[in-house]
């Protein structure tokens, strides 16, 4: 078997933390685009935060959007650039939390888009303060004594918030572990297939681990994220997948 | 035979692909790379070109030949 | 064969941009701007253009910010409040060197306000009203003819300078109904800039629509400094009546410059020197206009604001060497004979007490 980093990932330099899942995803998403030929055609927008550090590792055609706006400013490319994939590519702040409305009403229109959502539970660019998907009494750099969940609400779940809506997919995968990475590529790939097909909203959030911000070790953040997060964030297909 | 070609120069040191070999043909060496980071050796006679390694590792160090 | 029909401010605000190659628009309601939104929700299909009712001003010009990357003449519109809301991505639309067309429809007050017409965003529209160092180009419609005009030379100007073009239009103009004779269709292609992203092979440099000082580093400064020079040196508009003898220059755009118009001839059929000049570009400001007022004892603006906010501008284009009034209510249009009493005090002040 042979394996090599794809070619669209040109790594000048990569800025992300040891152990960061954006590089992962990173590469899943060019593998997937090359794979499926689309590598000439596709066009990327990301969010302000870490995940835009991909601008210096990926090539592909990518507008910087203001922060919570990736997915927005995607669609008003897709508008123009019919024919080409358009892929969202930010974080759960941007998207749960600044971006809500954005998220909310994309859904609402099932808008022709590939959106990929990195969940790491905190703000990672900021220094690590608690999110809409902090869980409860998970200790950040704005929740001290751990995050009471009674005054800030409790993770926010995507597949809850888009039950009512019919989107092309919706899928959560984990960049941790190679069994659940390789899951993850097929969810991407899924959603690129379904995008392509013009079927609307194809959405794929991924939860990474940031042990920079969770104060662990890689290993024992990637623990963290399979016990912990998993409990709050479950993994799986939610609308598109195989029939089960 | 080099079955799995690294390149250290881009390894953080994370360890995911340690823990995640079947064979444990990795492991930690003593070269420590540009960036500082402590990085890793694969035991060429014990690696199986399973890609595990090639899957989990978020800096692209891995290439199965 | 340009046609000349009869239509709302606003309708012929969208139809004209229509004409000028505009294929992308995404906007909110908000009075007084709604029926450019209304006219584009039907029509924009019937030229093959995207038409898109967003959930916020905020989302409406994130979205013109992702159709103007992919090379598209795109617009967004609004009025007061939800100006204000756009004010984030037209920072980042200038930051990523980015043109695109953002009308606002003003209205009267901060805050709320009210939905009658004003002349309050001035100092927001002319000043860069969001964050960072920047400006933008701000042109300002008199009537339905010109509504229709410059909005049609807005886009070309965002793509001659890839800066986005504010439009100062204001309610009255937006709701009145005159005579408007059409531009020509145009045809733009979203593929004919060579930075749009487009997507591209290995080979092709890839292109990133960013902060563009990011790539540019150092030379940006030079870079920035040349644009906006550029645009002081070729961008000034502006009409001048009766200005070269005048011994009072009136100084009003918009709605309040079409009651000035008339105040000059009342007030020269009374005798009394008034000229009136009325700026086109509010950014950048019609300095060179002023070259000619050389008899000029006093300059009186007149906008439907209370903070005189045009008259820093009159202060910096005469040096502040000659006096400078201000004539402004924002509850109703100035009245004309009023504005001409005023205008012979003005003067009479300005020269010591006697006419």
């Amino acid at each position: 078997m042979k394996l090599k980093a794809p070619d669209r990932i040109t790594f000048t330099t990569s800025g992300f933390c040891p152990g960061c899942g954006h590089g992962v995803a990173g590469r899943l998403i060019a593998e997937v685009a090359e794979e499926m030929g689309l590598a000439d055609k596709l066009i990327t927008t990301v969010d302000v935060a870490c995940g835009s550090l991909h601008l210096s590792d990926w090539h592909f055609d990518t507008v910087m959007a203001a922060h919570g706006r990736t997915l927005v400013t995607a669609i008003g490319l897709k508008k123009v650039r019919e024919d080409n994939p358009v892929l969202a590519y930010y974080g759960d702040g941007a998207g749960y939390a600044i971006g809500m409305a954005e998220t909310m009403h994309a859904g609402l229109r099932n808008d022709n888009v590939i959106a990929i959502v990195v969940n790491n539970a905190i703000y990672g660019m900021t220094g690590g303060q608690m999110a809409p998907t902090t869980l409860p009494g998970q200790k950040t750099t704005s929740s001290p004594y751990g995050k009471d969940a009674a005054r800030f609400g409790k993770p926010f779940r995507i597949e809850e918030a888009y039950s009512g809506f019919d989107i092309g997919y919706l899928a959560r995968g984990a960049l941790v572990g190679a069994a659940n990475i390789n899951r993850a590529k097929k969810m991407i790939r899924k959603a690129f297939e379904k995008h392509m097909d013009g079927q609307g909203l194809c959405y794929v959030e991924l939860l990474s681990p940031c042990p920079t911000n969770w104060n662990l070790t890689p290993l024992k953040a990637k623990e963290f994220l399979l016990e912990e997060m998993t409990k709050h964030f479950p993994l799986g297909e939610f609308k598109g997948g195989d029939a089960k | 035979m080099e079955k799995n070609r690294t390149d250290v120069t881009r390894c953080k040191g994370c360890g995911y692909c340690v823990a995640e070999c079947p064979k444990q043909a990795i492991s930690f060496g003593d070269h420590m790379n540009a960036k500082g980071y402590l990085t890793i050796v694969v035991d060429q006679e014990k690696c199986i070109q399973c890609g595990s390694c090639y899957r989990v590792c978020p800096d692209y160090v891995f290439e199965i030949l | 064969m340009s046609e000349r029909v009869l239509m709302k401010g606003n309708e012929a605000l969208a139809e004209a941009a229509l004409r000028a190659g505009c294929r992308f628009f995404a906007g909110y309601p908000i009075t007084p701007q709604t029926e450019i939104l209304e006219y584009l929700s039907w029509r924009m299909d019937e030229v093959g253009g995207s038409y898109t009712q967003a959930e916020s001003e905020l989302a409406a010009v994130n979205m013109v910010m992702g159709a103007a990357s992919g090379g598209a003449r795109a617009l967004t519109t609004s009025s007061g409040p939800g100006f204000s809301l756009k004010q984030e991505g037209i920072s980042y639309l200038c930051a990523s060197d980015l043109p695109a067309v953002i009308v606002n429809v003003m209205r009267i007050g901060s805050g709320l306000g009210d939905i009658s017409q004003g002349q309050g965003d001035y100092w927001q529209m002319t000043r860069g009203g969001g964050h960072g160092d920047y400006r933008t180009i701000v042109l300002a419609p008199n009537s339905v003819q010109e509504n229709a005009d410059l909005t049609y030379l807005a886009f070309d100007l965002a793509e001659k300078y890839r800066h986005p073009v504010l439009m100062a239009s204001d309610a009255a103009i937006g709701q009145m109904i005159e005579a408007v004779e059409l531009p020509e269709f145009k045809e733009h292609d979203n593929d004919k800039f060579d930075w749009s992203v487009k997507g591209g092979t290995m080979a092709e440099e890839y292109r990133r629509i960013q902060n563009i000082f990011y790539s540019m580093g150092l030379p940006y400064e030079d870079f920035l400094r040349e644009k906006y020079a550029k645009m002081e040196a070729e961008e000034q508009r502006w009409e001048s009546t009766a200005v070269e003898d005048a011994e009072l220059v009136l100084v009003a755009y918009g709605i309040s410059s079409r009651v000035c118009e008339e105040v000059v001839e009342g007030a020269r059929a009374k005798g009394l020197k008034v000229g009136l000049i009325r700026p086109i570009t509010l950014y950048p400001f019609p300095v060179k206009a002023f070259e000619e007022a050389k008899n000029a004892k006093a300059f009186m603006t007149v906008e439907m604001n209370l903070l005189a906010q045009m008259t820093d501008d009159v202060r910096l284009a005469t040096g502040c060497r000659i006096p400078v009034y201000h004539y402004g209510s924002i509850f109703s249009i100035s009245d004309t004979q009023e504005l001409i009493a005023r205008a012979e005090e003005v003067i009479i002040e300005a020269k010591g007490g006697k006419l």
